[in-house]
């Protein structure tokens, strides 16, 4: 890593469910780095456990054993290192999900302010913040309208902007091309190329969308709960 | 930080009206029962208040005249207005019948009042009129309450003598709610004792033939005990007033000790009304209320759960992304309460338009209204729990595939 602070290291990670005869090794011995400003693309076929690493890595359930590091802080070793972690997944890890999933009842504004208020940022400033993200990412002329009102690739922009709010290290994306078409998913690709580079943000892309998958530089197989790295196409994406 | 709930209301606006609207609807029949029970209470001490006297005197051993049958001599309220402390005494009789309204047609309606018979002047004659003036003639004038539907002029007919109404008032019902029709006493007499013609030719015929009333060595006998049957002298109540300073409880005991009478203060006789004769109906009130209430609080706690399932995706990213327990259940709190106070304020608004429509007074007092208010919050907040509950079980996992 050249002397740089990850942006997320993992070691060992392992996850069992059950326990006795019944039980399933979802992730045996996960391994993955990711620099600050790198996109990686995870792949992997269904039940290969690229799920259950993704909500590990989200802090969403505890791993059974390995390590792992955000930044430069372990949070993880063998058991949780910090205690809150629904603060962790506010301020430090960034979602991006298949669908966009904004909240229907608030403006796009509000969408991506939400997590800096969350954060108890003022509530000016955090849409301040929404806002210059929402400039960033061409949506900045939506910021007043609902959800429903944008189109599909406008509400994947804008569930970008609101992974980006808090300025966390990394960010996890769930297929976050699924929806789109090939113009649109290279859209995507290039803007969370962009803002990974911009705000030094390691990026995850969990995907099977063959029309990105050439654009990785790397990318990590999954498979029966392990991970294989392999260099990408690093193919231009627009 | 953003208000959730409040976002959500006004994103989904129209379903939250329509559905205050409903449960305002529940919540205004619900401060309409209270009204009706309050209208009885006001109703019964009006008429105590309007009648104008301290002490009732009654039959002994009855609750009259009011809550049970009570008959006196009319000659009574002489030897009362003789005892120390009495200033005025009046005889009244009350009875409850179809009164028949005579259309210029000359074809009738029917309307149900209680018939008071009163001495103008005295205590038991109406308290003030809205309309018209008091009656002037010894026979056939009335006053009725506004609630008869009768109107100045009208005729109405009572067993067989017409009426014609010369003033109107209003507040003055029986405890049973039907308006009051004020005849004068002698009429009401007749009207309530008098038998019919051919009833009297039967009476007269038993009593000829009684040798006990129809001795040949007692000439005039048969014809006293005849007069005497024909005639009535007898009164329901006498209403007493108290000279000023004098104390009503120690005039009926007096009339009680002495007079052999049963005397009611005007506290006894709100006891009797309203802690006697519409008990059963404040109960049955209470149950209505009970039962509304659950309703309500049903009502809620579905409606308020159905939302939550529907947001449930949304729960699971804003629990993913941070939310703290105590936002989401907060918000589900807020959601339930401005839909509790929706349906308050239309609830309250109809409960006022519709009061005036209903044929029973409905009082809807300040007091009820703010306990009303305070109870619909409570209900609204325990229904909630539910959605609460189901809100806080949601894994944030779910807002992740696989």
């Amino acid at each position: 890593m050249d002397g740089q602070a990850y942006g997320i290291h993992i070691e060992g990670l392992s996850k069992r469910y059950g326990s006795g005869d019944t039980a399933v090794d979802a992730l045996k011995d996960v391994n993955m780095t990711v620099a600050p400003g790198e996109v990686v693309g995870l792949i992997g076929p269904s039940g290969s456990g690229k799920s259950t690493l993704l909500k590990c890595l989200g802090a969403v359930i505890e791993p059974s054993g390995g390590r792992m590091t955000l930044g430069d802080e372990a949070i993880y070793d063998h058991g949780w290192k910090i205690r809150d972690l629904r603060a962790l997944r506010r301020d430090r890890i960034g979602f991006i999900f298949q669908a966009p999933y904004l909240i229907p009842f608030l403006d796009v504004t509000d969408n991506v302010a939400l997590l800096p208020m969350l954060a108890g940022r003022a509530n000016a400033a955090a849409r301040k913040r929404a806002q210059e993200l929402l400039e960033a990412l061409d949506v900045g002329h939506r910021a007043r309208a609902q959800p429903s009102e944008l189109s599909g690739g406008e509400q994947q922009r804008v569930a970008i902007a609101r992974a980006l709010a808090n300025q966390p290290p990394v960010i996890l994306a769930d297929e976050p091309t699924a929806p789109l078409d090939s113009q649109r998913a290279l859209a995507v690709v290039r803007i969370l190329n962009d803002m990974a580079q911009q705000f030094r943000t390691a990026i995850i892309v969990v995907t099977h969308d063959e029309k990105i998958i050439p654009t990785f530089k790397r990318i990590y197989h999954i498979r029966d709960g392990r991970t294989y790295e392999e260099a990408g196409e690093g193919r231009a994406y627009a | 930080m953003i208000s959730l709930a409040g976002r959500d209301i006004l994103h989904a606006w129209g379903k939250f009206v329509l559905t205050g609207l409903g449960l305002g609807l529940l919540i205004g029949v619900t401060l309409s029962m209270a009204g009706i029970y309050r209208g009885m209470v006001d109703d019964g001490r009006a008429l105590l208040a309007n009648s104008g006297a301290d002490l009732w005197v009654v039959q002994q051993d009855t609750l009259g005249p009011y809550a049970e049958s009570s008959n006196l001599h009319d000659d009574v309220y002489r030897a009362i207005l003789g005892m120390p402390g009495v200033a005025r005494a009046a005889n009244a009789t009350y009875f409850t019948m179809q009164v028949r309204k005579i259309d210029e047609g000359g074809g009738t309606s029917d309307v149900r009042a209680m018939v008071v018979g009163f001495e103008p002047g005295q205590p038991g004659e109406p308290g003030y009129l809205m309309a018209g003036r008091r009656i002037t003639r010894g026979h056939y004038e009335a006053i009725a309450d506004v609630k008869t539907g009768l109107r100045l002029g009208e005729r109405i007919r009572i067993r067989r003598d017409d009426y014609t109404v010369v003033g109107l008032t209003r507040r003055m019902v029986s405890s049973g709610g039907d308006p009051m029709v004020f005849i004068p006493l002698k009429d009401a007499q007749e009207a309530q004792f008098l038998k019919d013609n051919d009833a009297i030719l039967n009476e007269r015929a038993r009593t000829a033939a009684n040798p006990a009333f129809n001795r040949p060595g007692v000439p005039g006998l048969k014809e006293a005990v005849e007069a005497s049957q024909t005639s009535n002298r007898f009164v329901n109540a006498v209403l007493v007033q108290v000279k000023a300073g004098e104390s009503p409880e120690r005039v009926a005991q007096e009339i009680r000790r002495w007079k052999h009478f049963e005397a009611y203060t005007v506290a006894q006789m709100e006891d009797i009304l309203i802690a006697k004769l519409i008990a059963t109906s404040a109960r049955q009130i209470a149950m209505f209320l009970v039962i509304l209430a659950v309703v309500s609080a049903a009502i809620v706690a579905f409606i308020i759960y159905t939302m939550t399932l529907g947001k449930i995706r949304e729960i699971a990213v804003l629990k993913l992304i941070g939310t703290k327990n105590r936002t989401i259940a907060g918000m589900i709190l807020q959601q339930a309460l401005g839909l509790g106070f929706i349906g308050f304020v239309v609830g309250k608004t109809a409960a006022t338009f519709w009061a005036p429509v209903f044929p029973k007074y409905v009082l809807l007092e300040p007091d009820d209204a703010m306990r009303g208010f305070i109870a619909v919050m409570l209900i609204c907040a325990i229904a909630s729990t539910l959605a609460i509950r189901a809100a806080l079980k949601v894994d944030p996992a779910e807002a992740i595939g696989g």
